[in-house]
């Protein structure tokens, strides 16, 4: 029955037990059946992911409601938690990323789809393509034994001295902190908004640059008043997806933003992340108040990187009407 | 020239340059951390590093034997996991699904592969550690096994979408039934792109530290079976670094050479031999 493959789906088959049996001894029912399990099996993870996040914090939930957002201790030999030290230091390293992160990545995506010859491109791709490949371990170890010593001997230094009046760029130097954490995450996520950009702007038809062009516009000017605003809803994908990215990397966070969970103006100093606290305390975590503490520090994670993924997908699924088949692996 | 004509055309050549460094930079930034690691973890790495366990707290020398190891048996359980539901998920995405199932399934799978890693190894600590009390291989190898799924599926589906119609059609026109199709047709001709995926998949969870922290944990012997913590490479870069003891930092950076050597050989080996004649799209 299942050799004329265009009756073959579910809906235009009989319903019912006994027309169920029947379709099941034919082999294509065994493998739809199967496959469709396995694609059910995804569905079932995240599910019960989230499920599990829900039900584990709900001791943390209940003893701290809403109170949990902006209360600043983190106590754990008190048993009095908060999230605001966390949240803080997750969304400020996260906008130091981006602020260093889309300009260079963008700029890089502009020059790779616009100017490039198509090989330099491809092959420059590849090498940005490998460089998220890269683990985010390794950009902790550069981190901490690299990037921190020259931010504590040159760049902080001399952030103060010449943009010292800032609140930003005051107190002492210490080499690690916010805006040690802001630099790497940078370089760890301009290979995400380079290609997705790149892509973005590469599904720009040819006619509009063809008819800015001929209209007397420089390369410039037609691409940075045709091309880049025609692609910039898929651009802000981008820059949503790098953002969901940064607030989520743990390990090249933990080991450069100082882990010290207080709230303070100065980049300079030394903060926690909602990642680095999960991965230096939840091994360590006594207590069930604790545990669902930190459970619900993860919840709040991945609520925000889930709205923010399904945002920044929907966005370039409308730039690119291709979705997220865009997105580098 | 006008005035205006020279400062379009400054702005021009200026903005465009400035491109170009953009894309510079970047591209650099590989060879510049590849580089910063061979000179910085290529003058410790000897036999004794790949052959010998880690010295006892304190000591100089000793090596990463352990860790190696337990990096393989971690992927051997990822993959074992995470391949045939990503697989088989994805030939029921191009092959079996309607239109409303592969819809859901194809946005979940991009979510979840956005989820922090770290969420991920809370999930593995509470479905495997918890029920068994200590920290194990399997817990480890499950969390990463989770993030092989989304990617192996989003990619078998898109290489299968790949593989022209005709073939089916040739298929079912010889009196084939769809699951034959499917297996003897479909998913030999797309199978190049299909192992590119799972390999880059692996290659990613390789790297993973934040997830196995709290699921495989840490050892400093060997790990019997798969119900023990063990060793793995990206950990034991973390704990290294993180540690107080200068001989550590060294081994560290050690570490890390091998780690990045072998995530950027596969990385490069896939995408320039596998890759070769597919449609693969590299993105």
């Amino acid at each position: 029955m299942a050799t004329t493959p265009n009756a073959a789906t579910p809906a235009d088959l009989p319903w019912g037990p006994r027309a169920l049996l029947r379709r099941m001894r034919g082999a294509d029912e065994i493998a739809h059946l199967i496959t469709l399990v396995a694609a059910a099996t995804l569905l079932l993870i995240t599910v019960l992911l989230v499920y599990q996040l829900w039900v584990l914090s709900a001791e943390a939930r209940h003893k701290f409601g809403w109170s949990f957002f902006v209360t600043k201790t983190w106590d754990p030999v008190a048993g009095d938690f908060g999230a605001l030290p966390f949240i803080y230091g997750t969304l400020v390293t996260s906008v130091v990323g981006l602020a260093l992160a889309v300009p260079l990545g963008v700029g890089g995506a502009i020059f790779l789809a616009e100017l490039a010859p198509p090989k330099l491109s491809s092959s420059l791709t590849f090498v940005s393509d490998l460089l998220a490949a890269v683990p985010s371990v390794i950009y902790g170890l550069l981190g901490v034994f690299l990037l921190v010593p020259i931010m504590r001997t040159t760049v902080q230094p001399a952030l103060k001295k010449t943009l010292g009046f800032l609140p930003l760029f005051q107190g002492p130097t210490y080499g690690i902190g916010f805006l040690t954490a802001g630099i790497v995450l940078a370089i760890m996520i301009v290979p995400f908004v380079l290609s997705v950009s790149r892509e973005v702007l590469l599904a720009v038809p040819r006619d509009q640059r063809e008819a800015a062009l001929a209209l007397g516009a420089t390369k410039w000017e037609s691409t940075w008043k045709v091309v880049v605003p025609a692609a910039r809803i898929g651009i802000f994908g981008s820059v949503f997806l790098a953002l969901a990215r940064a607030l989520g990397e743990t390990m090249a966070v933990t080991m450069v933003i100082g882990n010290n969970p207080k709230i303070s103006a100065s980049l300079f100093s030394p903060g926690y992340s909602i990642a680095a606290v999960l991965a230096n305390e939840f091994s360590e975590a006594t207590g069930n108040l604790y545990l669902s503490a930190l459970i619900e520090l993860g919840l709040v994670l991945f609520l925000l990187t889930f709205v923010l993924n399904g945002l920044a997908r929907l966005l370039i699924l409308v730039t690119t009407a291709r979705g997220s088949g865009v997105l580098p692996t | 020239m006008s005035a205006r004509l020279i400062w379009r055309k400054t702005l021009n050549v200026t903005m465009l340059s400035l491109t170009g460094l953009c894309a510079l930079l970047t591209v650099s930034a590989l060879f510049f951390i590849l580089g910063y690691l061979m000179w910085n973890g290529g003058k410790d790495l000897s036999w004794n590093f790949f052959t010998r366990l880690p010295a006892p707290v304190g000591e100089i020398g000793g090596g990463m034997a352990n860790a190696i190891v337990g990096t393989l048996k971690l992927m051997v359980l990822a993959a074992l996991i995470g391949v045939p539901i990503g697989l088989l998920g994805g030939v029921y995405l191009a092959e079996f699904g309607g239109r409303t199932v592969p819809f859901l399934v194809r946005y979940t799978a991009d979510l979840l592969n956005g989820v922090p890693s770290i969420i991920i190894g809370i999930f593995a600590y509470a479905l495997v550690v918890m029920p068994m009390h200590h920290f194990s291989t399997l817990a480890g190898g499950f969390a990463l096994g989770i993030m092989v799924i989304p990617t192996v599926l989003r990619n078998t589906e898109s290489f299968l979408r790949g593989v022209p119609s005709s073939l089916r059609e040739g298929s079912f026109a010889l009196g084939a039934n769809k699951w034959r199709m499917v297996a003897t047709v479909v998913l030999p001709a797309a199978s190049r792109g299909i192992l590119t995926g799972v390999l880059l998949a692996l290659a990613r969870v390789a790297g993973e530290t934040a997830p196995l922290l709290f699921t495989a944990f840490g050892n400093r012997y060997w790990s019997p079976g798969w119900m023990q913590p063990t060793s793995s490479l990206p950990v034991i870069i973390y704990t290294y670094a993180t540690g107080p003891y200068e001989d550590w930092h060294q081994q560290a950076w050690a570490a890390g050479l091998v780690l990045l050597g072998l995530v950027l050989v596969t990385n490069i080996l896939v995408r320039a031999f596998l890759t070769r004649g597919t449609s693969f799209e590299r993105s």
